[in-house]
């Protein structure tokens, strides 16, 4: 395999880049440039860290180090889909319900990936693998979480008049979460349609740049297409179900703001 | 025998109190009335009784036990509520007169639902028609067979005829003074001057959510 280098000279070289989006936010007076340095430092910081952490953790090769970061990627993705609802009150309760999303959706999905034999078990492999599938899931999570708020504040007047002539709650709300489950789902099924089309995916990419046979980095783009797609639908559906009860009280009534 | 009483009830939202200290009994197969200003409280003590919204305190008793003792579903399947300006919901009238059988675990009888349709004046082909096509007082008239195809022991009629253009409101008139022969408790909230001059049982709301009197005739 040849190996890729971008050495600190070529990075510095390239920090022109941002300098293109710098000169184009003060012109156009988006008020962007202090953003956009926040931004780029955090994620030279959280990468280099992040780049020695996982040396280390590969170094070792340890199943337990392996399984806690795989954990707290999920923890860390749940925090961030909870963040997304705009309707989560009971604090620690509602992020339990979306870790629990998360974590069922990563995880069940990890597991039927190696137990189809195409991940060895070494860190290398299953923790950017883990990160790639909860972070898909923690997208349509945060999707399905504002759907469901948005079209719970829409179509208020018509789950009321569903409740008043005596629908259960899942039965006034069913046809809303449908409808969020779907949005959530929507972003991964329209990119499984342009994959390889318009962009090669960051993982398919990556591969062709390290040298591996295109033919062969395919087989992994189909992998994770197929990956996604479990991911993003366990998460949304459970995740869903368990949210919209969270927009009525305990006598069946809809909440008052929302 | 009565099958409603409101006992000391009060209601309140945001610190505001709509409704202060409310007592009312409803005799089984009565018909009664309110009127009174708007924004004193009708639609809200008619939502109480529906249970869409809980008393701040005080009880609601309906034939014999507490509101609160009923699971929601099924009290809400006998104390039926037709909203003021009535929404209808999903695509078609199908889908909103669906709802009542779904809910009850039964299948779509397309004969009955023929039937509540002729009441109210309008064609069995009327089922397929898009909500968006409707005029208001089609709609109105949708509202109410959803309420009525299982027909509720209480059914509370909010301002239904408000607004309904004159033939719409012949329609929903006549079909109310049907139900009065049937054995449906009626409560029914309007401004309207014919229907308060026929009404037998009238309770004048004021400002406040307060009972400013009760005629009897
Ligand atoms: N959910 C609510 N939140 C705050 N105020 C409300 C709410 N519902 C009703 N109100 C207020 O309560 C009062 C009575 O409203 P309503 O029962 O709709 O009156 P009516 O039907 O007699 O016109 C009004 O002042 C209204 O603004
Ligand atoms: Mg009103």
């Amino acid at each position: 395999m040849k190996q890729l280098v971008v050495n600190n000279a070529s990075l510095a070289l390239a920090f022109m880049l941002v300098l293109v989006a710098m000169i184009i936010s003060t012109k156009e007076k988006l008020h962007l440039a202090k953003d956009i340095i926040y931004s780029i430092i955090r994620a030279i910081i959280q990468l280099t860290i992040i780049g020695y952490v996982l040396k280390y953790i590969f170094q070792l090769n340890n199943a337990w180090l392996t399984i806690l970061m795989c954990l707290l990627i999920v923890v860390n993705a749940s925090w961030n889909a909870y963040k997304r609802n705009p309707n989560a009150r009971h604090h620690f309760r509602d992020y339990l319900e979306t870790f629990l999303a998360l974590f069922i959706s990563t995880f069940v999905t990890l597991g039927l990936i190696i137990l189809s034999g195409s991940l060895k078990l070494v860190p290398s492999q299953i923790i950017p693998i883990t990160g790639m599938i909860a972070g898909n899931s923690m997208v349509a999570v945060g999707l399905c979480y504002r759907a469901l708020n948005s079209q719970f504040r829409d179509q208020r007047q018509q789950i009321l008049e569903k409740l008043a002539l005596g629908a259960p709650i899942k039965t006034a709300s069913l046809p809303i979460l449908r409808e969020s489950i779907k949005t959530a789902m929507q972003p991964t099924i329209d990119q499984a349609k342009t994959v390889g089309l318009v962009n090669l995916p960051g993982m398919m990419s990556g591969l062709i740049f390290a040298g591996v046979d295109p033919v062969r980095a395919i087989r992994y783009q189909i992998l994770i297409t197929f990956m996604l797609l479990s991911t993003t639908s366990l998460g949304a559906i459970i995740a869903g179900y368990q949210a919209y009860r969270h927009y009525f009280n305990d006598q069946q009534q809809l909440n008052e703001t929302n | 025998m009565a099958i409603l009483t409101l006992k000391n009830v009060s209601y309140t939202v945001d610190q505001q109190q709509i409704i202060p200290d409310l007592n009312l009994t409803v005799a089984a197969n009565d018909f009664l009335t309110i009127t009174g200003p708007s924004g004193c409280g009708k639609s809200t003590l008619l939502k109480l009784i529906a249970s869409l919204a809980t008393p701040t305190s005080g009880e609601i008793i309906f034939a014999g036990k507490n509101q609160l003792d009923y699971e929601r579903p099924l009290y809400r399947q006998q104390v039926s509520y037709c909203f003021q300006q009535p929404t209808l919901f999903d695509q078609t009238v199908r889908d909103n007169l669906q709802l009542p059988f779904e809910i009850r675990q039964q299948d779509f009888d397309q004969a009955r639902v023929t039937n509540y349709l002729e009441l109210v004046a309008l064609p069995a082909n009327f089922i397929d028609k898009k909500i968006t096509d409707l005029s208001g007082g089609e709609r109105q008239r949708v509202a109410l067979i959803r309420n009525l195809i299982f027909p509720p022991k209480i059914l509370l009629l909010d301002e239904v005829t408000a607004g309904l253009d004159s033939r719409s409101k012949e329609i929903v008139q006549d079909l109310i003074r049907q139900l009065t022969q049937d054995k449906i408790t009626l409560i029914q909230v309007t401004h309207d001057s014919d229907e308060l001059k026929t009404a037998a049982n009238i309770i004048h709301m004021k400002q406040g959510g307060i009972i400013d009197e009760t005629i009897s005739r």
